[in-house]
C-alpha cells in the first residue's frame, strides 16, 4: 500500500466561522481558525480541547453536518473511502447522503438525549440503519441483535425505551447505532463523559475493540486527558479555535512542546500524588473577538512580546510531533509524571 | 467534641415502577457517620451511579425523609416538614452546591441576583450596602468579586467561573457545612484543578467542613480528610482517604481504584479490566455483611 492510500482524511488550513447578520450588526464567530491536520487509516485520532475551544465546530464540520450560521470560509476536508473520494465542504447533499453512516460515522455526546425517549430501541436503530443497510424485515434484526450481541447487549434491548436502560447500557445502544453499517470513520464526541469510572474502561475498551476488528479510524474527542492516555495513538489539542500541538500519545504526554498541552497534562491528579497541583488562570478566550498574536498568550506563562504580536506557525518539533509556539524549546512538563514505585498497583 | 453533623442507621427506599412491574429500590442501606464541629475535614462520598450517593446527600440537605435512622445536625433532627422559620435556619448552616453550574443557573437570569436574593434572605435585610458586601465579602473567597460578575449572565462566563458563583452563593451565610455533589465534574479539565484547590482552601482556611460527593478517586485521595465508599446503597469502605485508597481492601473498592485511567503508559492502550476483580465486586451486590474495624483505622464491609 503507498503512502497515498493510507490516508484517510486530510485536512487543509480549514476555516469555519459562524457568521450572523442580526439587525444590520455582522458578527463573526471563528471556531474553526485554520486546522490543517491528516489521518491514516485503523488509526485513533484524540482531539482534547475546553469548551468553547471550538472542537465541537471542527467535528460539525468533519462529519459533514455544515448549518448555516456556521460556514466553512477556506480550506478542505478531503476523505478517502472506498467508494471514491469526497470533499466534504463541497459536495452537495446527495453525495454526503451516500457515505453518511456507510462511511462516516458519529457517536453522539449525551446517550440520554440522543435517542427518543418515546420510541423503543428497535425502532430507533430502524430509523437509522435500515436505508443504508438495504436490509428489511428479519434480516434487518438478525444483522442488528448479532451487532448487539458483539457489544455485550441482549437482543432485549431492542424492545426497551432509553429510559429503562442504564448510562452505560445506553451509551453501548449509541455506539451500537454509530457502528451498525461497519463505518470506515468514526467521530465520537465525548461518549464517556457523563459514565463513571468503571463504566466509562468498559466503554472506552469497546470502542477500542470495535476499531480494531472493524479496522476503522476513529477521531476521539475529549477533555479528558488520561482518556486519551489510552485511547489515542496520536493527540491533537485545539485551543481557542486553532490546533496547537499534535503528535503521539506518548510523546505529548512526557515531552509536551507547547505550553498549554504541558498544563493539561500536569492538571490531572493522580492516587498516590499531594503535591499542589497548578491550576491555569483565566478562561479560554471568546471566539468572536479572540487576543492578537498567540492565542494561549493572556494565560501562558512563557508569554513575550513576540507571542502578543506574531501568530506562531505549526512547526515540527519532534518525529511526528507539532506545535504551534514561539518558545517551544522551553517548554518543560510541568510535573514529573513518572509514578512512584508502586503507587497504581 | 461536639457533633457537627450525626448520620445514624439512615435508609432510604425508594418504591417506583419498571418493566418487570412495582419494584422497591434500596438507595440507602443502613448508613452511619458523623463529622465533628471543631475539626473542619472534607469528607468524600465515592460510588458510581446509582450507588445511593446522591440520595444520602439530598437526605442530609433534608430534601428528602430517610426512610428509618435519624439524621441529626448540631443534635437536631434534620425535617424538612418543620416550619419556615427552621428550616431557614437550617438552610443558612447547610448549603449545597450543584454537579452542572449551567443547570444550576437560569440562562435568563443574571448571576448576581441569585446571589442577591440569598444574601437578602439569610442576612434579613434589605440594605443594599450590607446586600453588595456581602455578596462581594464570599465571592472574594473563590477568587472573584462583584464587580467582574454585576451585570453578566451564565453564558457569559466559563463553567469554572460559574461553578465558583455557584460556590459563592452557598457561601454567602456563612454556613459550616457545605454539600459539594459532583463539582467538577462537569467543568473542564483545565479549570478542574481551581475549583478542586477551592474546596482545599475553604477547608483549611476559612474552617468550612464540606461534603465532597464524586466518583472520581483522584481528586479523592488529593483532598479528602476521610472517604466513604458506597456500592449499592451500602457503605462497603470507610476511613482515612490516604489509608484507604492507597491500599483498598474490599473488592468493589479495588475494583473502582483499578478502573481509574493511568497516564503512566500513556499510548499503550491498556484497557482491559481483570474480569475476576469485576465478579468479585459483584459477588458482594446485595449481601447484607458487616463493617468491621480493622487495626489501621478504616472500616470495612466482610461477608460471611
Amino acid at each position: 500500500m503507498t503512502q497515498e492510500n493510507d490516508i484517510i482524511l486530510q485536512v487543509e488550513g480549514l476555516k469555519a466561522y459562524y457568521q450572523m447578520n442580526y439587525f444590520g450588526v455582522n458578527r463573526e464567530v471563528r471556531a474553526v481558525d485554520d486546522i490543517t491536520m491528516t489521518m491514516r487509516k485503523n488509526e485513533v485520532y484524540g482531539i482534547a480541547g475546553e469548551s468553547s475551544s471550538g472542537k465541537t465546530s471542527f467535528i460539525k464540520v468533519l462529519a459533514a453536518a455544515i448549518r448555516p450560521p456556521l460556514r466553512v470560509v477556506e480550506g478542505t476536508v478531503k476523505y478517502n473511502f472506498k467508494n471514491g473520494p469526497i470533499d466534504v465542504t463541497t459536495a452537495s447533499p446527495e453525495q454526503i447522503e451516500t457515505v453518511r453512516w456507510k462511511h462516516l460515522s458519529y457517536i453522539m455526546q449525551g446517550s440520554m438525549s440522543v435517542l427518543n425517549p418515546v420510541r423503543r430501541i428497535g425502532r430507533t436503530f430502524q430509523d437509522f440503519a435500515q436505508r443504508p443497510l438495504g436490509l428489511t424485515g428479519k434480516a434487518f434484526e438478525d444483522r442488528v441483535v448479532k451487532h448487539l450481541a458483539r457489544l455485550n447487549l441482549p437482543a432485549d434491548v431492542l424492545k426497551a425505551y432509553p429510559h429503562e436502560l442504564s448510562g452505560g447500557m445506553r451509551q453501548r445502544v449509541t455506539i451500537g447505532l454509530a457502528t451498525v453499517c461497519h463505518p470506515e470513520f468514526i467521530i465520537a464526541d465525548e461518549p464517556t463523559t457523563a459514565l463513571d469510572v468503571v463504566v466509562q474502561k468498559e466503554v472506552l475498551s469497546l470502542i477500542r475493540d470495535i476499531q480494531k476488528e472493524m479496522g476503522a479510524s476513529v477521531v476521539f474527542v475529549t477533555h479528558d486527558m488520561s482518556v486519551h492516555a489510552n485511547v489515542a495513538d496520536r493527540v491533537g489539542i485545539i485551543y481557542a479555535g486553532r490546533l496547537v500541538e499534535e503528535g503521539p500519545t506518548r510523546q505529548m504526554f512526557f515531552t509536551p512542546k507547547h505550553p498549554y498541552t504541558a498544563h493539561l497534562v500536569a492538571s490531572l491528579p493522580r492516587i498516590g500524588d499531594t503535591q499542589q497541583r497548578p491550576a491555569l488562570e483565566g478562561r479560554p478566550p471568546n471566539l468572536a473577538d479572540p487576543p492578537q498574536g498567540c492565542r494561549f498568550h493572556p494565560r501562558c506563562p512563557l508569554a513575550v512580546d513576540k507571542c502578543r504580536k506574531e501568530v506562531p506557525p505549526m512547526i515540527e518539533v519532534a518525529p511526528g510531533q507539532r506545535s504551534a509556539c514561539w518558545r517551544w524549546e522551553d517548554v518543560k512538563p510541568l510535573v514529573n509524571i513518572a509514578a512512584p514505585a508502586g503507587a497504581m498497583a | 467534641m461536639t457533633t457537627l453533623l450525626d448520620v445514624q442507621n439512615v435508609s432510604k427506599r425508594f418504591t417506583m415502577g419498571g418493566i418487570f412491574g412495582r419494584k422497591t429500590i434500596d438507595a440507602v442501606m443502613d448508613a452511619s457517620f458523623s463529622l465533628s464541629s471543631e475539626n473542619p475535614e472534607i469528607f468524600t462520598i465515592i460510588g458510581e451511579s446509582g450507588s445511593g450517593k446522591t440520595t444520602l446527600a439530598r437526605m442530609i440537605l433534608g430534601l428528602e425523609d430517610p426512610t428509618e435512622g435519624d439524621i441529626l445536625f448540631r443534635g437536631e433532627q434534620v425535617d424538612r416538614h418543620a416550619g419556615r422559620a427552621e428550616r431557614l435556619k437550617f438552610m443558612s448552616h447547610v448549603q449545597p452546591v450543584f454537579q452542572n453550574p449551567f443547570e444550576a443557573f437560569n440562562p435568563l437570569k443574571q448571576i448576581e441576583r441569585y446571589l442577591e436574593s440569598t444574601a437578602r434572605r439569610f442576612l434579613d435585610t434589605s440594605d443594599k450596602a450590607a446586600i453588595d458586601k456581602a455578596m462581594d465579602d464570599s465571592l472574594q473567597k473563590v477568587g472573584l468579586s462583584l464587580k467582574e460578575v454585576r451585570g453578566r449572565f451564565p453564558h457569559e462566563m466559563s463553567g469554572g467561573q460559574l461553578q465558583r458563583c455557584a460556590i459563592a452563593r452557598a457561601l454567602i451565610p456563612n454556613p459550616p457545612l457545605l454539600i459539594a455533589d459532583e463539582p467538577v465534574s462537569m467543568v473542564d479539565a483545565s479549570l478542574r484543578m481551581s475549583i478542586v484547590n477551592l474546596l482545599k482552601s475553604l477547608r483549611d482556611d476559612l474552617k468550612v467542613s464540606v461534603i465532597y460527593i464524586t466518583h472520581d478517586l483522584a481528586t479523592a485521595y488529593y483532598i479528602s480528610n476521610r472517604i466513604i465508599i458506597m456500592q449499592r446503597g451500602r457503605i462497603v469502605e470507610m476511613g482515612d482517604a490516604r489509608t484507604v485508597l492507597e491500599n483498598p481492601e474490599h473488592a468493589y473498592s479495588r475494583l473502582l481504584k483499578a478502573s481509574v485511567l493511568s497516564t503512566d503508559d500513556a499510548g499503550a492502550g491498556k484497557l482491559g479490566t481483570d474480569p475476576t476483580m469485576l465478579d468479585q465486586a459483584n459477588n458482594s451486590v446485595g449481601r447484607a455483611g458487616e463493617l468491621v474495624a480493622r487495626p489501621d483505622g478504616r472500616h470495612v464491609r466482610v461477608y460471611a
